[in-house]
């Protein structure tokens, strides 16, 4: 089946992972199409570097109200990879308190989100514990 | 040298519902009740600065002007997500220091009620085929996919990182219901809050869960309301009346900044560095430090973002907001008070009003005008409001010396 990912800096195939666009004079990390850098105002480009596909949760909510359609609760974070912050849901986890900590190790999973009429499948990405507890 | 700047006139409408006014109603009435509270009239106006975040094409300041002058005086019009009312402030502050006008007037208006909880809006459908789109190639909308665009979603984790950071050892939701505690039980004090209800501990925690850990009572208040200031040169000041000089209180500090990069501030906004910037400055310019503070209305959207603010303003040592927090420091008897107004959490978050309501709140200190909840023998305090985006405002107001 034809895959397309949720997003253009998730990378599917063998091996998923994110890439980084990165300043070429200062090494800034962004996700998205740039303009020039908001590090340090260089325009002069940017290389596309791979995420960590491990990390420490830094931060995180639960989120129990949100638009409609979307599905509650869902686990929200922060996931510091090796120094670059990513913006991620925590899945494959309960979402409560007492499973969800800061400062847990989780690491990268793809999941495919749904079917469009033409039979592609689109993928998503979020973070899973790497251990139990 | 620059001009020194007061507020000669500042008002503030009641925050609530206000069904049977519209909001060039409420801009109305907080702008002629801050000329009135000045002693002057629209014609002493040079300049007027005016924001509604809601309908921001509207040209809040000229339909303001059609209902109470038209003078043909320079208009902006402010935009500034919820630092709104502190950008008009700061826009006609700006104008006086110039020397382009002697007085101005800033009006900050907004009609929320039942508006939600600043939560994302509406999530679109996904599309019939998967089409990449916008900055990110995203195939479909990533709101609940790719973590959270609700503001109690967000500043939920600016609080928790702040946990993470300082690896604060008790439980996080209890600190910060207590947060709220604290704002509720100040707000019964504040006839013009929207809401006026203390809440206990456990009724907090118990309420609705909107992001953990903030519940509903945690969020802040969506209401209708307005607020507007007179500001005045000092040149211009001592032209006028003992009474209005007495009454006048100084702008000591002014203050905007916006989000300068940090890593992950385009992941999760950063709020820290932006008020830090403002805080400092505005110590600087007025040349007083934190512990001078008689008081403090400080920008809680969410009790998770109050936490933080006590380190970025510098009422704490850096990392210890927890514990200055549990030493009762913030609540209105202790050390250094924070929100005696009740706080976006009860006294309502009327967005465009913010910025000039806190504003409003501590001059009615430093006039010792503020009745059952005066803070005694208030002499300086600080008011501060952050818009995501990000803008921070910061001002340092001073008790006339005479
Ligand atoms: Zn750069």
């Amino acid at each position: 089946m034809a895959q397309v990912p949720l997003v253009d800096y998730l990378v599917l195939g063998d091996d998923p992972h994110l890439v980084a666009k990165a300043c070429t004079s200062c090494g800034a990390r962004f996700f998205d199409r740039r303009n020039a850098c908001a590090a340090c105002g260089s325009d002069a480009g940017f290389d596309e570097v791979p995420v960590a596909r491990e990390g420490v949760l830094r931060s995180f909510t639960i989120v129990s109200m949100a638009a409609p359609g979307i599905p509650v609760p869902f686990v929200a974070g922060v996931v510091d990879c090796d120094g670059t912050s990513v913006r991620a849901n925590i899945v494959n986890v309960e979402p409560t308190p007492e499973h969800v900590r800061l400062g847990m190790k989780v690491r990268l999973t793809t999941f495919p989100i749904g079917t469009d009429s033409a039979g592609t499948e689109a993928v998503g990405f979020g973070f899973e514990p790497m251990e139990e507890g | 040298m620059a001009e020194d700047v007061w507020i000669l006139g500042i008002h503030m409408t009641k925050f609530g519902k206000h069904p049977d006014k519209d909001t060039v109603d409420l801009a109305a009435e907080a702008a002629l009740g801050a000329l009135r509270d000045g002693g002057v009239t629209i014609h002493d106006i040079g300049v007027l600065a005016a924001g509604n975040l809601m309908n921001a094409n509207a040209g809040i300041g000229q339909q303001l002007q059609k209902q109470i002058g038209q003078t043909g005086i320079p208009v902006y019009n402010v935009v500034n997500a919820c630092a709104t009312g502190a950008t008009a402030l700061r826009t006609v502050i700006m104008a006086v220091k110039a020397g382009e006008a002697d007085m101005g007037l800033a009006v900050g208006v907004e009609k929320l009620a039942g508006a939600g909880l600043l939560a994302g809006g509406t999530r679109k459908e996904d599309g019939d085929t998967w089409t990449p789109s916008g900055r990110y190639g995203a195939v479909a909308p990533v709101d609940g996919r790719i973590g959270t665009e609700t503001m109690p979603g967000v500043f939920a984790q600016v609080g928790m990182q702040y946990i993470h950071e300082h690896a604060y050892a008790g439980e996080p939701f209890e600190l910060f219901a207590r947060i709220s505690e604290k704002n509720h039980a100040h707000s019964t004090l504040n006839p013009l809050a929207a809401y006026t209800k203390r809440f206990t501990l456990e009724e907090i925690m118990n309420d609705v869960m909107i992001a953990y850990p903030n519940t509903r009572p945690m969020c802040s208040a969506n209401c209708d309301g307005a607020a507007a200031a007179v500001v005045v040169s000092g040149a211009k000041l001592k032209t006028l009346s003992l009474e209005q000089r007495r009454r006048a209180v100084k702008v000591s500090a002014s203050v905007l900044t916006s989000d300068p990069w940090q890593e992950g501030c385009q992941v999760l906004p950063d709020v820290n560095t932006l008020t830090r910037r403002a805080a400092e400055q505005a110590y600087e310019q007025a040349g007083v430090g934190p512990e001078d503070l008689s008081l403090v209305e400080l920008h809680d959207c969410f009790a998770t973002a109050e936490l933080v603010h006590y380190d970025n303003l510098k009422l704490c040592e850096p990392g210890g907001a927890a514990d200055f927090f549990l030493s009762g420091a913030t609540w209105r008897d202790g050390s250094t008070p924070v929100n005696v107004s009740g706080g976006l959490q009860s006294k309502g978050h009327p967005i465009a009003a913010t910025g000039i309501a806190n504003v409003w709140e501590i001059c009615h200190h430093l006039r010792g005008e503020a009745g059952d909840r005066q803070i005694e023998g208030a002499n300086v305090g600080l008011a501060h409001v952050i818009g995501l985006g990000s803008a921070c405002g910061v001002h340092i107001l001073e008790k006339a010396a005479a």
